[in-house]
């Protein structure tokens, strides 16, 4: 602001004030809205903090396992067990493994050596953790068909020390051995029972992930080795006792001493140091076996391969190579693409049909609604407050009420879209025949037009590019409102998608619907838009 | 302009208007053939959904449709207090020790014997969640807002930028953010006003940036003159303008959360939405018929009270969906 050359006198200013009031003296709230509005603010949030326990919810929530999560939208792990119980290694994979069956990676190295075997042992405790509650039956209730069953057994009369501690074991008192490991036989074998040998196996296994570090499995001892340091872990078979030698880098914790030593390589993968086996999880980006799964006959073939496969000599008796193709893209067991596609299918259908009834529905009514058309005031009344009420209760309402009645599946989604849209499509439309230009009507009607064909020619072509811009934009919302009600219970995708996040293991298929879902919003977005433009001019997009 | 002598058929082409009448009638020949044909593929189109959705339904909609009406006449209370007994967590006389009528239970005692019934308390806990998003949202938008609009950010990557992420937040799934939270937090309302948050950060930004775009650029010119940087001059020459049109697309938006907010419980994220499908699926019809009626109260009530707000704030200028 510019200051006058002349100051302003005291009178002046009075006067100015007292010209002004709307300038200076503005009523309290008027004066103070923003601060008044800003401390409102606050003290809301301040209230739904405590409301909510915001910060006790966001202390508790388990922030390790959202990068887990994250990291699985756009990638999987391999997870192969190192096992070295019994002296020698062994990789095993968990069945259903990414690689397929009896994988060989080239990210794990055996190494033949010279390898002290444990034959036979007696029962180990964890081992038998699960027969046990079977077991602790047997030596009671038929101790002497125990001891016959064991008596012809070569293996188990060789080791006379299991005696204590087997649940089958011949045993003169079987019923105190068995209460004995009830109440907690923890105590390991005694040493003299182990039978070893000694010959060629298995004897290190050489674990890489990536550049970021090694794994160097031998069955006394692991050492890990990252860029940034080297652990070494001494495994106590025997005592079943994992102890790492000098202190635990930043990368590794183990909760109790001799207990399993979590090893961490960040989006790269972790592994566990158990005394019995190394557990690792190698993570690799990108979706595993999207197109063909481990069943099928063209898995892990380059795209090249694939089609010289699909043309090359048939692969089973009458079949196409290309049907057995599309069979096993459709019927991937992992990403089950067939299922997505007719779910996501369901989801469109649902929004299309839902809409296009509701608007079949809402255009009679709404000229029956509205007062300049139909001058009857009772009959008005009583379509808005239906169309009042369709539209109040709520879409989860109709959703809810019609999966219980029709079961899940896209007729209770397409029933309550229809509800719920012709409220508000009765609502919308009612209000645009309120606001129609009355001088076409009376032009047709000044032509001794009946009463239909003035609906026809004087009211229908002024309204219509709004009746279609209107049902088009619903038609495009509710493709999106059909996702989320789909979730109750109202089948299509969303159906699928709450399946998937339920058991928090197939985050990656997650991604993968909401990939799909986003596309086909794109385009009806863009179609819908395109078509309202023409329809009603640039202002509707 | 000759006027057209009926007997004389000769001036009737004479005056071109045979051309004209022939031309008019070919344009309506072609029309109404397009309009045939979109109304045939249209409703090509729905018979096929219609098979399609039936045949992939639980269950067939013939088959199914006596049940609907027995679900119908399984949803009527034994008598009609029974629905305010639920509603207000009275003891019913047809208590017989199961949950189906055990309306006390739920009561949420906050000093001595004085309790706020359950459904009410849940009402609230919606009602809240869809206020808190509406606020999150209105205050994120309103800082992105700016950074889209072609009037006030002359960066071209910018607003790119800006725009493409406020579109991805709108059509990104709610119930998926939902899910992903509830896998981390576990179950609780916090979930529902992320997701809820998220998708009005993109929805409200959205309108919000058309509206500026939209502004009155005068009183932008004149700060500019005098020397005002970019937040002066969004701050004093824009948002006093804009400011009526941002509250009500908010009131509207926060209707639209009120209903997203109840959905959204329904999945698992606590609320009325959550009660609701729960006892529908127990088949409580009392408390069922409580719920329902309290969220349609509830509904029309915010509707009423945001629409009565809005047209004090803008006028008759009345924003709708989709108009």
């Amino acid at each position: 602001m510019t200051m006058s050359a002349q100051p302003l006198s005291a009178a002046r200013i009075d006067e100015i004030m007292a010209r002004q009031p709307d300038v200076f003296r503005r009523p309290f709230h008027k004066r103070f809205a923003a601060p008044l509005a800003v401390a409102a603010v606050t003290a809301y949030c301040i209230y739904a903090f405590w409301f909510f326990s915001i910060g006790q919810v966001f202390a508790n929530g388990n922030w390790n396992i959202a990068g887990t999560y994250l990291a699985d939208w756009v990638s999987y792990e391999v997870r192969p067990d190192i096992e070295y119980r019994d002296g020698e290694i062994e990789v095993t994979f968990p069945r259903f493994s990414p690689l397929g069956e009896n994988p060989d990676p080239d990210w794990i190295e055996t190494e033949q050596g010279t390898v002290t075997v444990i034959v036979d042992r007696p029962t180990d405790n964890s081992a038998s953790a699960a027969p046990a509650s079977g077991s602790f039956m047997s030596p009671n209730s038929d101790a002497t068909l125990t001891a016959e069953d064991n008596a012809l057994d070569g293996d188990a009369a060789a080791t006379p020390a299991d005696e204590g501690f087997s649940f089958m074991s011949p045993n003169s008192d079987a019923t105190l051995t068995a209460e004995d490991n009830a109440l907690g036989g923890a105590a390991p074998a005694a040493d003299e029972a182990v039978v070893t040998e000694t010959r060629q196996g298995v004897a290190r296994a050489l674990v890489t992930i990536y550049e970021r570090g090694t794994i160097d499995v031998t069955p006394d001892r692991v050492i890990v080795t990252r860029y940034n340091g080297t652990l070494d872990v001494l495994i106590d078979r025997e005592n079943e006792q994992v102890l790492p030698q000098g202190p635990l880098p930043e990368w590794a914790s183990q909760r109790a001493p001799g207990a399993k030593v979590f090893i961490d390589f960040g989006f790269y993968g972790r592994a566990e140091i158990r005394h019995r086996e190394v557990k690792v999880n190698r993570r690799f980006l990108g979706w595993e076996n999207f197109v063909f799964d481990p069943a099928s006959p063209y898995w892990g073939l380059g795209f090249g391969e694939v089609m010289g496969k699909a043309f090359g000599p048939p692969i089973e008796e009458g079949r196409s190579n290309f049907g057995i193709m599309w069979q096993n893209i459709v019927y991937n067991a992992e990403w089950q693409h067939g299922d997505v596609w007719i779910k996501l299918l369901q989801t469109i259908v649902m929004a299309f049909v839902g809409t296009l009834f509701a608007v079949f529905i809402a255009f009679p009514l709404s000229f029956a609604a509205a007062r300049n058309i139909t001058p009857n005031r009772f009959v008005n009344q009583i379509l808005k407050r239906f169309f009042d009420f369709l539209r109040s209760v709520d879409m989860l309402i109709w959703a809810l009420f019609f999966t219980r009645a029709f079961g899940p599946g896209p007729l209770a989604g397409i029933s309550a879209i229809f509800f719920t849209d012709t409220g508000t499509l009765g609502k919308l439309y009612s209000e645009a025949l309120e606001n129609i230009d009355d001088k076409q009507r009376e032009g047709v009607r000044s032509v001794g037009a009946g009463p239909a064909a003035v609906q026809r020619f004087g009211v229908v072509p002024q309204v219509l590019p709004i009746f279609a811009s209107q049902a088009l934009y619903f038609w495009e919302s509710n493709t999106r409102s059909a996702t989320i009600i789909g979730a109750v219970g109202a089948g299509g995708i969303g159906l699928k998608l709450w399946e998937a996040m339920r058991t928090n293991q197939d985050w990656e298929n997650v991604f993968y619907m909401v990939i799909l879902i986003l596309i086909v919003v794109f385009i009806f977005d863009n179609v819908s838009g395109a078509l309202r433009a023409r329809l009603v001019g640039r202002q509707a997009g | 302009m000759a006027s057209t002598d009926l007997h004389d058929p000769d001036a009737y082409v004479r005056n071109g208007q045979y051309d004209v009448d022939r031309h008019w009638r070919d344009l309506v020949r072609q029309r109404r053939l397009y309009t045939a044909l979109s109304l045939g593929i249209l409703f090509v189109a729905l018979f096929a959904s219609l098979w399609f959705a039936n045949e992939t339904n639980a269950g067939k909609f013939f088959d199914r449709l006596p049940h609907f009406f027995d679900f119908v006449g399984g949803m009527i209370p034994r008598d009609g207090w029974e629905v305010w007994r639920a509603l207000f967590d009275l003891e019913s006389p047809y208590y017989d020790g199961s949950f189906k009528y055990d309306y006390p239970d739920g009561r949420v005692y906050f000093w001595g014997t004085w309790y706020v019934p359950e459904y009410i308390h849940k009402m609230v806990e919606t009602l809240n969640i869809a206020i808190l998003s509406t606020l999150i949202g209105f205050i994120f938008g309103f800082l992105l807002c700016f950074l889209a609009a072609t009037n006030l950010t002359t960066t071209r990557w910018l607003r790119f930028v800006v725009r493409r992420f406020m579109e991805f937040l709108r059509a990104f799934p709610e119930i998926v953010i939902a899910g992903f939270f509830l896998a981390i937090f576990s179950l609780g309302p916090v979930p529902a006003i992320i997701a809820v948050s998220i998708h009005t950060i993109g929805a409200l930004g959205k309108m919000f940036f058309e509206v500026v775009e939209n502004a009155d650029m005068k009183p932008d010119e004149g700060l500019r003159a005098v020397g005002a940087n970019w937040t002066e001059r969004v701050w004093f020459g824009i948002v006093p303008q804009i400011m009526p049109n941002f509250l009500s697309y908010t009131l509207l938006r926060l209707e639209i959360n009120v209903r997203a907010s109840t959905i959204i419980g329904a999945v698992g994220a606590g609320g009325i939405g959550e009660v609701l499908r729960l006892s529908i699926s127990r088949g409580h019809e009392a408390k069922t018929l409580a719920i329902i009626l309290l969220l349609f109260v509830t509904i029309v009530a915010v509707d009423q009270l945001s629409a009565w707000l809005r047209r004090k704030i803008v006028g008759d200028q009345a924003f709708q969906f989709g108009a």
